[in-house]
């Protein structure tokens, strides 16, 4: 299996999605779209030719419904649902006798027709504005392809050729529940996020995976020996031998680490000198809850409420969204749930996308919120509804005065009335928090923690925003630096704020669930770390391996360091030295 | 032939169950169903030509029913749509 080791060494950097590390040879996987060539056939052909399209249909269908009940095991109905719609349109007998008929009016090819026919429906639905209407354009897409790659007597393509790493530009659902069919080693894709349903079923089926590679489809070819470091999010080409064993080790190191960390997930996150740290989850699925709970999660520290819109062609309904937060607020009890409200617009999706020349710093978070009252009250109703167990939290994104965030609490306020009135129960003390991800916010941390229950640091937003950055700008994405010293002391004065106000202060961005920050945010005070529920239990090692004292003096000495450089050596000797099992990155 | 104008009531609108539901009803029937939307004219008895109707809430249609059990079905359907096609 081994090819020979020709070209250099890439190292090609991505977002981790799911852990583990792999080695073995790329299967570039191309979305085959089979080649449809419109020809003439004689009369007497037309019956063996419509004979092709049945049995085509036929064997789509086989395919599909493995498909369907696999999904349906693993990714559970309610994903497996995007499948239902296909397998609806393969025995649809008007489109079906349509094309037949027009194979035999015309005496043209089945795969012409089947292709000609559909895709009219194909083009109304892009026509239409919404996203919905676009994602059915793309099932319609999917099952017009299978039907002709059938007629076509083509193999399935997604069949690995023995144990592979799957490259592509990106995966669908239906790729991923084929793939995993097979032994994959690991998914690597050019584009996509660590909440797309691709790396929620990597993480499950315990397969690394690492997204939004950019170019790794052009770097790579088939055959080709790669390494996928799930910890890390990179891929590396034509892997040296230094490099495998690197990554061996690297592998062995996590192996025995997370034999042992199995033991820790009861325990509380706490210094040995009782320092008590919130350690949480960040969860956008309720998919996700038993696997934070088995990663010894006390609670669920961001809810992206945004994952409803999936799919979908408008907001969910007051009803809809309570069955949602109830059912999440039920599993995560005794632990609190903060709700952030739909953080919309920037890069997510949005079913009332409007295009923004520069949507980072456009209509999004609470702006969208206070432009839309009746969205945003039909979200904190249904939040509220769920709150009468007393352990749900409410969240307001991207926050930049406060006079926006008087106006949220109005709408709080006025929600609850209504419920008043409609004699439905909720937790009139529900906690109303602000998530601090604009300068703005951070400057003006102490007025904003006055008038909330408590402070959470986006560290995502917060640095791009700060360092004026952006990250998936490849010019400028090394500017991007976690920490740099403006970044420490923004989030030092953000945590300084809340305390003297007598507020919490929290982390949900991707620096809580950063090992080497660990040491130095819970030096400079944070009480609660959100991080995603795969990263938990080392978090909460560290936690328990060093003394409040001692973390303290290391965040005092690095608050006073001037370069990024200077402080990730010293925090990574730190870390290395206090807890010499934590397996960081080189 | 009889031709009536219906509206969706339920909150997510003509998704993908109701379509199903609305097909297989009208399946039911000997009658041919034609519905029109804005500019779009589908046969109500393909469940892709139902799919390509981007019907929210609030929205509506009109339905042409032709054939022996034109009323019958006619009921049916109507009937469908009023109780927002048991989605909630």
């Amino acid at each position: 299996m081994d090819g020979p080791h020709t070209g250099t060494e890439t190292v090609l950097k991505g977002v981790a999605a799911a852990a583990g590390i792999s080695i073995g040879p790329a299967y570039l996987y191309s979305k085959l779209i089979p080649r449809v060539e419109e020809k003439s056939i004689a009369p007497e052909d037309v019956a063996s030719e419509i004979a092709r399209l049945r049995n085509a249909n036929a064997r789509s269908d086989k395919e599909l419904q493995k498909i369907h009940a696999f999904a349906e095991q693993k990714l559970g109905s309610d994903n497996a649902r995007i499948f239902e719609a296909q397998l609806m349109i393969l025995s649809d007998t008007i489109l079906m006798g349509a094309i037949e008929q027009r194979i035999a009016r015309e005496l043209k090819n089945a795969e012409f027709v089947v292709a000609d026919e559909i895709a009219k429906y194909k083009q109304i639905m892009l026509a239409a504005p919404d996203e919905y209407m676009h994602e059915r354009a793309h099932d319609v897409d999917d099952v017009m392809n299978r039907i002709i790659r059938n007629i076509q007597d083509q193999k399935l393509y997604s069949r690995l050729e023995g144990a592979s790493i799957v490259v592509s530009e990106t995966l669908t659902p239906s790729d991923t529940v084929l793939f995993s069919r097979n032994q994959v080693l690991g998914y690597a894709t050019d584009l996509g996020g660590i909440t797309s349903h691709a790396a929620i079923l990597a993480r499950s089926l315990k397969i690394p995976a690492v997204v939004g590679l950019r170019a790794a489809t052009r770097s790579i070819a088939t055959g080709d020996r790669i390494a996928i470091d799930g910890y890390a999010g990179v891929v590396v080409l034509n892997p040296s031998d230094e490099t495998l064993q690197a990554l061996e080790r690297k592998k062995e190191r996590f192996r025995s680490f997370e034999e042992r960390l199995a033991g820790i997930a009861p325990l509380t996150a706490e210094t040995p000198d009782r320092k008590r740290i919130e350690l949480s989850a960040n969860i956008e699925f309720d998919a996700e809850l038993e696997f934070a709970r088995v990663q010894g999660s006390a609670g669920v520290g961001l809810f992206r409420t945004e994952s409803q819109l999936i799919g979908r062609a408008s907001y969910p309904t007051e009803e809809e969204q309570f069955e949602v937060y109830r059912r999440v607020a039920d599993a995560v009890h005794p632990h609190p749930v903060i709700f952030r409200a739909f953080d919309v617009g920037g890069d997510k999706l949005s079913p009332d996308a409007a295009h923004e020349a520069n949507p980072f710093l456009g209509w999004r978070g609470i702006r969208v919120l206070l432009d839309r009252p009746e969205l945003f009250l039909d979200q904190i109703r249904g939040i509220l509804r769920a709150s009468t167990r007393k352990n749900v939290r409410i969240m307001f994104p991207m926050v930049s005065t406060l006079s926006e965030l008087r106006r949220a609490r109005e709408m709080v306020a006025r929600a609850k009335k209504e419920l008043d009135a409609r004699n439905l129960p909720y937790d009139p003390g529900i906690k109303i928090g602000v998530m601090i991800e604009v300068p703005a916010a951070a400057v003006l941390a102490e007025q904003i923690a006055a008038e909330s229950d408590f402070l959470s640091i986006g560290t995502n937003d917060l640095i791009q925003y700060l360092l004026a950055v952006d990250r998936d700008n490849a010019a400028v994405a090394p500017l991007y630096q976690q920490f740099n010293p403006a970044v420490l002391r923004t989030i030092k004065n953000v945590i300084d704020a809340g305390h003297r106000k007598g507020v919490w202060v929290g982390m949900c961005g991707e620096m809580a669930g950063d090992p080497l920050a660990t040491v130095l945010l819970v030096g400079m005070g944070i009480d609660e770390l959100s991080v995603v529920p795969s990263i938990l239990p080392e978090i909460k090692k560290i936690i328990l391996s060093i003394r409040f004292k001692d973390a303290k003096r290391v965040a005092d000495r690095v608050l006073e360091m001037t370069t990024e450089g200077e402080i990730r050596d010293h925090l990574s000797s730190i870390t290395r030295n206090k807890v010499p099992e934590i397996p960081l990155d080189e | 032939m009889i031709e009536r104008t219906v509206t969706i009531v339920n909150s997510k609108g003509l998704h993908t169950r109701p379509a199903a539901s609305l097909v297989k009803t009208a399946a039911r029937f000997q009658a041919e169903l034609t519905i029109r939307k804005d500019n779009l004219e589908i046969n109500g008895k393909s469940i892709i030509g139902v799919m390509t109707l981007a019907a929210e809430q609030g929205s509506t249609l009109t339905l042409v029913l032709d054939g022996p059990d034109e009323e019958e079905a006619c009921r049916a359907l109507e009937d469908l749509f009023r109780r927002g096609f048991d989605e909630e």
